[in-house]
């Protein structure tokens, strides 16, 4: 008798992802479905999706959804969780949707410390509009904007929201993860367990970075999407817990 | 979904993809570690892609780690342990 262990979760509907092959947006839409399977509260989740690749994921999560213009997945959450203080509410966004038009967002829900979960993605590039440089986007990496790479003289330095955030006295919990193996992929989903318990407990705002890819807009197969961005995100994206109220309590 | 798996589940393989939903980028023959999932060069599925698969000779060697399935990115396996 065969005993499955590991399958699609409750919490994905059954439609396809429209990502490109080996994008990892949907390793990270797995990882926040299987939480949501493990702690039980599908039924009283409310995610809002943001613009950019990830428009479409109220297609992909099988609890309440809501969509938020560009860059305002924050300050939407904090609208529905102020109604809705006993719902679990998180924010699915990508590098261009929270580290450029919704800075003040991110910035001020941080601040404010609304208890709400935040998913960032960050991939170094604009996805969705045909892989323009980000705020993200690393140094001489070549964009459609950037030709020759970016240059740090005229586009300044690729911007660390996490570290930025952590600093801030309204979070909980900000770490910096990545899923480009199975480890870290492991070490990404307790990262994302804690988030969501710390907002169930109420303790205040959390977000989780993740690393991830895009092969289609870096130009590169998949496998070596992997690779980049351990070599070349790694170093400048350092990972790691950069604020936990439970180790100061 | 349940189809898929119900149909295999009786032809007792460790290792299942969905194959629909695979986009062939191959991250799954690259993660496992007994190097038994290739991309099926015989067929393709409605959207174009080689589906990844284990060939029925090969099945035997997977370890159930479950690796292929934390790295796909389109959540397309099932992983069986005996
Ligand atoms: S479960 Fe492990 S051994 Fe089996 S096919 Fe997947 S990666 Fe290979
Ligand atoms: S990782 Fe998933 S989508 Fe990619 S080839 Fe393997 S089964 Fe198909």
């Amino acid at each position: 008798m065969m005993e499955k262990v590991a399958s699609y979760p409750d919490s994905l509907t059954e439609k396809k992802f429209h990502y490109c092959p080996g994008c990892t947006h949907g390793i990270v839409h797995r990882l926040v479905a299987e939480i949501m399977d493990e702690m039980g509260i599908k039924e009283e989740t409310i995610g809002v999706a943001p613009v950019g690749c990830s428009v479409l994921a109220y297609d992909y999560f099988d609890c309440d959804m809501h969509e938020a213009s560009h860059g305002r997945a924050p300050a939407v959450a904090t609208g529905i969780k102020r109604v809705h203080p006993d719902k679990m509410v998180f924010t699915y966004q990508g590098d261009g949707d929270l580290a450029s038009i919704g800075t003040a967002e991110i910035v001020h829900a941080a601040n404010r410390g609304e208890n709400i979960t935040t998913v960032f993605i960050n991939n170094a590039i604009y996805g969705m509009t045909g892989g323009q440089m980000a705020p993200t986007t690393l140094e001489g990496q070549k964009t459609t904007t950037s030709p020759y790479g970016r240059n740090l003289k005229e586009a300044g330095n690729p911007i660390r929201m996490t570290e930025m955030l952590s600093v801030l006295d309204g979070p909980a919990f900000i770490a910096r993860v990545s899923v480009h193996d199975p480890k870290h992929i492991r070490q990404a989903k307790k990262a994302l367990r804690k988030a969501f318990r710390l907002q169930k407990e109420g303790k205040g705002f959390t977000m989780i970075e993740v690393l991830s890819t895009c092969p289609t807009n870096w130009g590169i197969k998949p496998q070596e999407s992997l690779e980049w961005l351990e070599e070349y995100m790694m170093p400048v994206y350092p990972l790691d817990v950069y604020k936990d109220i439970e180790e100061v309590e | 979904m349940a189809e898929v798996k119900d149909k295999t589940e009786v032809q007792n393989k460790k290792m299942v993809v969905d194959e629909e939903r695979c986009k062939g980028c191959g991250l799954c023959v690259n993660v496992c570690p007994v190097e038994i999932i290739e991309n099926a060069e015989d067929r393709i599925n409605q959207n174009g892609y080689h589906p990844a698969e284990i060939k029925p000779e090969n099945q035997d060697k997977c370890t159930s780690c479950t690796q292929c399935y934390q790295i796909c990115p389109d959540v397309c396996i099932t992983v069986y342990k005996e």
